[in-house]
C-alpha cells in the first residue's frame, strides 16, 4: 500500500467516523464536533486531489464560520439545544431512512460493480487548482456567477437579521413589554 | 493511485450517512448538519471528478486545465454558507416562539 492510499483511506475512515457521529450523537454539539472533523478530512482529501485553493476555503469557510455559528446558536439555547428521546413516528421515520439507506447502498453496489478501476487520475502541472489558476479562470469564466453569489451572501445576510431579530421596537409589544409601558405610563405625568 | 472511483464510493457513503440523519432525526440542528454532510459529499464527487476530467488521455479536446468541478464546489460553498445563516436564524426564531427545537413542533401553519 503506497503512502498516497495510506493517505486517502485514513481521511476516509475520519470523514466517515465524524459522519456518523453526527448522526448518532444526542448531543448536537458531539455533533458539531463530528462535522468538524468531517469537514477536516474532506479538506485533507482536496489536498489529495490538488485542489489546494478549495480545501483552504473548506478549512475558512466550513471550520471557521459554519461550525462556529453551530456553536453560538447551541450555545445560545443551552441545554434545550438536545432534544429528548421520543418514539412518535418512529416508524415512519425508521422506513423512510432504511428505505434510503437501501436505495444509496444499492446505487453504490451499481457503481462498484460497474466500475473497471480505470479512471485514474494523472498528476496534473504544478499550478492546477493553486490560487493563481483557479482564481483566473474564476474571474474569466465564472465572473456573473461570481457576482450572484455575492447578491445571494447580501440577501441571506439581510434574510438572517430581518428572521433572527424577531419583534423590535413598540409598534407590536408582547405581553411583557407591554406590562412595562403600561406601568412607565402609570408612573409619568 | 487512489482510482476516482473509490471517491466516488466514499462521496455516495457520506450522502447516505446525510441522507438517513436527515431523515431520522428531530432536532433541527442536527438536521442542518446532516444537509451540510450531503453538500460536503457533493463537493468531494465534483472536485474528484474534475480530476478525471483533466486526464489528459481522456481526449484531446481539452485544452489546459479544467477547473469546472472546482467552480462548482466553490459556489456550492458559498450557497451553503448563506443557507446554514438562514437556517440558523429560523431555528432561533422557532425557539423564540416553542422554546423547543423539534421539528416536528413547527407546525404554526398548519390547519
Amino acid at each position: 500500500m503506497t503512502l498516497g492510499a495510506l493517505y486517502f483511506y485514513a481521511c476516509a475512515a475520519l470523514a466517515l467516523a465524524g459522519a456518523l457521529s453526527v448522526v448518532i450523537a444526542k448531543s448536537p454539539i458531539r455533533g458539531a464536533m463530528g462535522l468538524l472533523l468531517l469537514i477536516l478530512s474532506i479538506a485533507g482529501l482536496f489536498l489529495a486531489l490538488h485542489a489546494q485553493f478549495l480545501a483552504a476555503i473548506q478549512l475558512i469557510v466550513y471550520a471557521g464560520a459554519i461550525v462556529v455559528l453551530f456553536l453560538f446558536v447551541i450555545m445560545l439555547l443551552g441545554p434545550s439545544a438536545s432534544t429528548p428521546h421520543d418514539r412518535r413516528g418512529i416508524f415512519a421515520r425508521t422506513l423512510g431512512g432504511g428505505l434510503f439507506g437501501l436505495l444509496g447502498l444499492g446505487s453504490i453496489w451499481a457503481v462498484v460493480r460497474a466500475s473497471t478501476g480505470h479512471m485514474s487520475m494523472r498528476l496534473p502541472e504544478p499550478a492546477y487548482g493553486g490560487i493563481d489558476a483557479f482564481g483566473s479562470v474564476l474571474f474569466a469564466d465564472a465572473l456573473v456567477p461570481f457576482e450572484l453569489s455575492s447578491a445571494l451572501l447580501m440577501v441571506a445576510v439581510v434574510g438572517a437579521l430581518a428572521v433572527a431579530r424577531g419583534r423590535q421596537g413598540l409598534a407590536s409589544p408582547s405581553k411583557g413589554e407591554s406590562d412595562i409601558i403600561r406601568e412607565s405610563r402609570e408612573e409619568g405625568p | 493511485m487512489i482510482p476516482a472511483e473509490s471517491y466516488v464510493v466514499l462521496s455516495a457513503l457520506l450522502f447516505v450517512i446525510g441522507g438517513i440523519g436527515f431523515l431520522v432525526r428531530r432536532n433541527v440542528l442536527v438536521t442542518l448538519m446532516s444537509i451540510e454532510i450531503m453538500l460536503n459529499a457533493a463537493n468531494l464527487a465534483l472536485v474528484a471528478f474534475n480530476r478525471v476530467r483533466f486526464d489528459p488521455s481522456a481526449g484531446q479536446a481539452f485544452q489546459g486545465p479544467s477547473h469546472t468541478g472546482q467552480l462548482f464546489a466553490f459556489f456550492i460553498i458559498g450557497a451553503e454558507a448563506a443557507e446554514v445563516a438562514v437556517g440558523l436564524a429560523i431555528v432561533l426564531s422557532l425557539y423564540r416562539l416553542r422554546q423547543t427545537v423539534r421539528s416536528d413542533e413547527a407546525d404554526l401553519l398548519r390547519n
